[in-house]
């Protein structure tokens, strides 16, 4: 801050400290013509006006708060370039890329400065660091299915890291909704092993994208023949003649869904298309939402958490959501 | 001795000025240098102006008064910092015009909410909150699907930002200032967002949001 201002703030600040003292002090004394206590000669309706002095309790606690104000712009940062007594601050000021937040949060620990919410954050990690680094000695399966007590608080905790910050698209019940998979079944669209759920939270999924076939399956009667052999896929009741001119053209699906429809995972491809064969749907299995979704195509999106909640928290998350299929 | 205390509540004229006086001192000392500080209008460094089509979905996001229930300002404390990320600092501000920081939180912040969901989720989201997040109360918004934007205005809204953020910009290497918005930015931007969905900008207005200290 250039001297100018901090003259500014700090003239205009004492100024109004010093300016509120002149103002009880001139108060205090009696400019009136009548004697303390006397009448002011001031009668309304039968109310007569005294001519009281300032209660001596308020004028003293009004000098009291004068004097905690100049302690207050003693000890803090509140006269434009002075620091105050400790150096104390709320937050790092001026930041303007995270590098920079990062080495000034690092400056404040090793120099042991006073910022508010980089100390509140030390001591929030020497509390909890240790107990999420248990955590991540442990492998996702071992925390997901052991049954000792720091496997089942790890849980917990993963429960509620879920419940902040996954449950918007999963659902507080990690059941999902139409368009965001469940996760309780054990149907996985990018791998259920531990390491894969892991790595799809960390880095986050997005699906290659299922395009809209209409065309290249020769229009709306395409679109429905290719229904009826999807529904036919997991058992379910569709017209054979439409079944088999389904069936005809599922090559152009295989690439994705293999061969027999068990989707990609089945095939160890990232690529996050369903297997059609189990009756578990992710968008919905009614014969018009098929249709849908063979006409314009899907592309589900899940985002990185990463950055912002870091492996350890991410290692936690994984351990919970691999024991929902594995209790 | 005269009363001069009776002079001034005998004169509304010299009570109203010296009142006046009085309730600006906390404005002059904590408001009027701020303006006048680099850590407060330097942009981050990763601050990039809103595109033709975010800058629509901020405005719907205005119209719609989503910033009563929402807070754009995450504060220095770990409870925040924890759930929404880093703090908010001002060099991400500096382009906002009016700044949608917020007082209230009957929803989350937003921040940061960019890049946290898929525009598939914000989709349901605004057209049925309740089929995503059962235990929401936020309000239904699914005329945004429907209506579509024309970009008449767009273009003058950008220029508009050019002339708020005149002395705020990055710098190029010879330290003159870049506008928000070329000459080209602006020639385009109808074309943009001219028939896309309310919906369309407002998601990706809020795909936006935190990008810049990332």
């Amino acid at each position: 801050m250039s001297s100018f201002w901090s003259i500014w703030i700090s003239v205009l600040s004492l100024g109004t400290l010093l300016g509120c003292y002149l103002l009880l002090r001139m108060c205090l004394k009696n400019f009136a013509d009548v004697e303390e206590g006397e009448s002011t000669g001031h009668n309304f309706d039968g109310i007569e006006e005294l001519n009281n002095p300032l209660p001596k309790w308020w004028s003293t606690f009004f000098l009291l708060t004068i004097i905690w104000g100049f302690g207050y712009l003693l000890v803090y940062p509140g006269l434009g370039n002075w620091e105050g007594l400790f150096g104390w601050t709320s937050s790092n000021q001026g930041i303007l890329n995270l590098e920079e937040s990062r080495a000034k949060a690092e400056y404040a620990k090793e120099n042991n400065l006073i910022v508010q919410y980089d100390m509140e954050v030390k001591s929030a990690d020497a509390k909890y660091g240790p107990i999420f680094d248990a955590f991540a000695k442990r492998d996702i399966e071992d925390l997901g299915t052991a049954s000792d007590e720091e496997a089942i608080t790890a849980r917990k905790v993963g429960q509620r890291l879920f419940l902040q910050n996954c449950s918007q698209c999963h659902g507080s019940d990690a059941r999902g909704t139409t368009g965001f998979p469940d996760l309780t079944d054990n149907d996985w669209l990018y791998g259920g092993k531990p390491y894969d759920i892991k790595h799809t939270i960390m880095h986050g999924r997005h699906s290659q994208g299922m395009i809209g076939w209409e065309s290249m399956l020769g229009g709306e009667q395409g679109v429905k023949d290719m229904t009826a052999f999807v529904l036919s896929l997991s058992g379910r009741e569709a017209k054979e003649g439409s079944v088999a001119k389904g069936k005809a053209n599922f090559a152009m699906c295989s690439a994705c869904h293999g061969q027999d429809g068990t989707g990609s995972d089945q095939m160890n491809l990232p690529i996050g298309a369903p297997n059609l064969t189990d009756n578990i749907w992710l968008y919905g299995g009614s014969e018009r939402v098929i249709q849908e979704s063979i006409r314009n195509g899907r592309a589900g999106v899940m985002p990185a958490w990463d950055e912002i909640l870091g492996h350890k928290k991410v290692h936690v998350i994984s351990s919970y959501v691999y024991s929902l299929s594995h209790q | 001795m005269t009363n001069k205390h009776e002079k001034v509540e005998k004169s509304v004229g010299l009570f109203f000025i010296l009142t006046i006086m009085a309730i600006s001192v906390g404005g002059l000392v904590e408001i009027t240098p701020l303006f006048f500080q680099k850590a407060t209008t330097t942009p981050v460094d990763n601050l990039r102006p809103y595109t033709a089509l975010e800058m629509e979905g901020r405005d719907i996001y205005i119209r719609e008064g989503c910033h009563v229930c929402h807070s754009q300002m995450i504060r220095p404390f770990r409870a925040e910092t924890e759930r929404y990320g880093h703090y908010s600092v001002a060099g991400e501000t500096v382009w906002e015009h009016p700044f949608l920081w917020g007082s209230k939180r009957t929803g989350p912040d937003l921040a940061r909410v960019g890049g946290r969901y898929s525009d598939d989720w914000h989709r349901a989201h605004l057209i049925d909150p309740r089929s995503v997040v059962p235990e929401s109360n936020m309000p239904s918004f699914k005329w945004l699907d429907v209506n579509k934007l024309d970009g008449e205005l767009t273009a003058k809204k950008l220029e508009t930002f050019n002339f708020l953020t005149r002395n705020r910009t990055h710098k190029d290497e010879e330290g003159n200032a870049i506008p928000l918005y070329s000459a080209e930015d602006i020639a385009n931007a109808k074309s943009e967002v001219a028939g896309k969905t309310e919906m369309e900008a407002l998601i990706a207005y809020m795909q936006s949001l935190g990008h810049a200290l990332k």
